[in-house]
């Protein structure tokens, strides 16, 4: 064995080599790090953070083309866009001073903020909710009152409060009337039959259904196959992607005021840029990373636009009703350990129109259509997976 | 017997058993029932439709296709391996790092009893705490670290969380591999009054090879796991953790691709656990017989 043992010693030097030369591989694969100090001396642009919910998607479509349309850079922003992941919360992203700014929902922000997070909603910019209720067209579920004695599925970490309220408004308790059952990330519960109603956003998960080949018939399911519940039209529709600011900073410093107002004029004309260009806007989030095919991509950014246009008061305004709903549903709605998201009404600093009023105001003389009250979307057609 | 023989042998072996499991998943799926087994309402045995089991050739047949539709995107399997490629690098700083804390933490604790009376019930308790809650943590100190002129950035924070599920058996084993030299050996050294320094070097260190190679084999497999689940955790781009989530997201319409990531992540374990391997060959003359740890 003497004589052989020279070539493991040099199978070994190789193999730690392998190990070194990946682990440096490691630091400098990296995407782009937090906005820092170092972008102060890029062009005396500022350094700005968004944090987002996910990873990059046609959700955030008027981010990314403020981005890379130059919005934010025309403003004097260095604007970095960081997704999220399983467990990031993007509220206390920003109420931890890691980034600027954050999109969340607001139920989940203004329990995280009744939990002492200083945030602020600086602008709304989805008018409506995206949630659905999809059940099968041969089984359909309509109202929150068919949802008796079925299998129901959620998401729940608070993604489940509009289905709740549904529910609570029809008479039905959510514990006992009805099988709760916990989805994953795809539609399989569904489309397996282990869930009656599942939740699905218009912008991803109905989305996917549609991209499915039925096995009965080896075509693609079509939206005559499925039967919805729209939160919006139940009544029960809470706020959704809606943009968060650090309350303190905002009530004591002056640069970031103004940081903010430049901010959302940047993303006001983002929104503006993905609504009239949005095979761009797809074209743009795929870019930056996204791994979902071009027709969901496009679905997505399609969904999202209808979202948000018309928003009647200009885009980004918080308007009070739909904001009062969202508070009430939050204090009046038990989940299934009979928790409300809120337990006392949100102070007058939850949310603020100031910022996103001086961005509409200081925009109103260009040639931009910052209401969206014509709009159509267009047609999407999906193709299998997505792609 | 001929050398090359033996030496194919685990090889054949290892095909066998790959081609065994393609034999029971496809077995199943062609004989199982399609709504899978369910015992008192609890399922057992999966579906057998193309949604929950693909066929395995739909699989291979899918890795081979481009990601998405996009122009110029890369075949799934190169995107995989790639993932796998940035992922064995943050796992291989996590491991480094495990390794010397955890063998500094088993110096410590067989040069002083105390220590190792008053540091093993935390290095037990460190194993208990849920890596999804340490995960945004980690994230959250780390973005708040400017180390000179060096920024934290997220993959060191999933690199950290990898070393921490590294260590343990590192410490673990390093510290039974420092403590394994016979009575008569360690007496042996006093009456030469030897230092404890020398005595680590000539005796102990030596000694306690058997016992690291395993508990660098268990580290491995540890850091590539904590690796992979705070990139899920923390949606840190560009390694297979994030690939899987990304492609689970479109499993009910494209439920082939979903499998192709996995395979990636249980490819690169084996992978890792095969450098771990090439570098026992090298440290040989200390092995005599290995130890479990």
């Amino acid at each position: 064995m003497g004589h052989t043992r020279r070539i493991p010693g040099l199978v070994a030097a190789a193999a730690a080599g392998a190990l070194l030369l990946s682990a440096c591989g490691g630091g400098t694969s990296e995407d782009e790090s937090p906005g820092s100090a170092e972008g102060e001396a890029d062009g005396g642009l500022t350094p700005v953070t968004l944090q987002l919910q996910w990873f990059a998607q046609g959700q955030f479509a008027g981010y990314y083309a403020a981005l890379d349309q130059g919005y934010f850079e025309e403003e004097g922003l260095d604007v970095t866009i960081r997704e999220g992941g399983a467990d990031i919360v993007p509220q206390t992203v920003v109420a931890d001073g890691q980034a600027d700014y954050a999109i969340a929902w607001v139920p989940k922000a203004l329990a995280s903020r009744e939990q002492g997070a200083g945030i602020t909603s600086i602008a709304q910019i989805f008018q409506r909710s995206g949630t659905l209720q999809v059940s099968w067209a041969d089984n359909p579920i309509t109202t929150s009152a068919d949802l008796a004695g079925k299998n129901v599925g959620n998401w729940g970490f608070g993604n489940e409060f509009e289905l709740f309220a549904g529910m609570t408004e029809a008479g039905l308790d959510p514990a006992a009337d009805v099988t709760l059952v916990q989805q994953a990330f795809d539609m399989s519960g569904l489309l397996a039959g282990d869930i009656d109603a599942a939740q699905a956003m218009t912008y991803n998960e109905y989305a996917q259904l549609l991209e499915t080949v039925d096995p009965d018939t080896g075509e693609l399911y079509t939206p005559e196959d499925f039967a919805v519940i729209d939160w919006n039209e139940e009544g029960t529709a809470m706020l959704q992607d809606s943009l968060w600011a650090d309350s303190e900073r905002l009530a004591s410093d002056a640069e970031y005021q103004d940081t903010t107002e430049a901010f959302l004029r940047a993303t006001i004309r983002g929104w503006i840029f993905a609504r009239d260009n949005p095979e761009e806007a797809a074209a743009i989030v795929v870019e930056h990373g996204s791994q979902l095919g071009a027709s969901h991509q496009l679905w997505m950014v399609n969904e999202v636009n209808k979202l948000i246009w018309p928003s009647p008061n200009g885009i980004g305004i918080t308007d009070e009703a739909a904001w009062a709903q969202t508070v009430d549903i939050s204090l009046g709605t038990a989940n299934v350990d009979g928790a409300t998201v809120l337990t006392a009404e949100p102070d007058e600093e939850a949310y603020t129109n100031e910022y996103i009023q001086a961005a509409l105001d200081s925009l109103e003389g260009e040639d931009l259509d910052l209401v969206g009250e014509g709009f159509q979307p267009i047609e999407v057609e999906l193709n299998e997976g997505g792609s | 017997m001929a050398v090359g023989s033996v030496r194919w042998r685990p090889v054949a072996l290892g095909a066998a058993g790959v081609l065994g499991l393609v034999v029971l998943w496809e077995g199943y799926k062609a004989l199982g029932p399609a709504e899978g087994v369910t015992v008192a309402g609890q399922a057992v045995l999966p579906r057998t439709t193309d949604l929950g089991m693909p066929h395995v050739w739909d699989m291979i047949g899918r890795a081979l296709e481009p990601a998405t539709s996009i122009e110029g995107a890369a075949p799934v399997w190169l995107a995989v391996v790639q993932a796998a490629l940035v992922t064995l690098g943050t796992a291989t700083a996590g491991l480094l790092l495990g390794t010397v804390v955890g063998i500094l933490l088993a110096l410590l604790m067989q040069r002083f009893v105390v220590a190792e009376w008053a540091v093993q019930p935390w290095l037990i308790l460190s194993q208990t705490v849920p890596l999804i809650a340490l995960a945004p943590l980690v994230v959250s100190w780390g973005g708040r670290l400017q180390l000179g002129p060096v920024q934290w950035e997220t993959w060191m924070s999933v690199g950290v969380i990898a070393s921490y599920l590294a260590f343990f058996p590192m410490a673990v084993g390093a510290l039974r591999g420092l403590k394994s030299p016979e009575a008569a050996h360690t007496d042996l050294f006093r009456t030469y009054a030897t230092s404890w320094w020398t005595t680590l070097l000539r005796l102990r260190l030596p000694a306690a090879v058997p016992y690291l190679l395993p508990a660098l084999r268990l580290a491995t497999a540890a850091a590539i796991l904590g690796a992979v689940v705070a990139e899920v955790s923390t949606g840190h781009k560009g390694g297979i953790g994030r690939l899987i989530i990304e492609y689970a997201q479109s499993g009910s319409a494209d439920p082939a691709k979903a499998w192709a990531p996995i395979a990636g992540a249980v490819l690169l374990g084996l992978f890792a656990a095969g450098l771990v391997y090439l570098l026992g060959l090298a440290l040989g003359r200390y092995r005599r017989q290995e130890e479990t740890a």
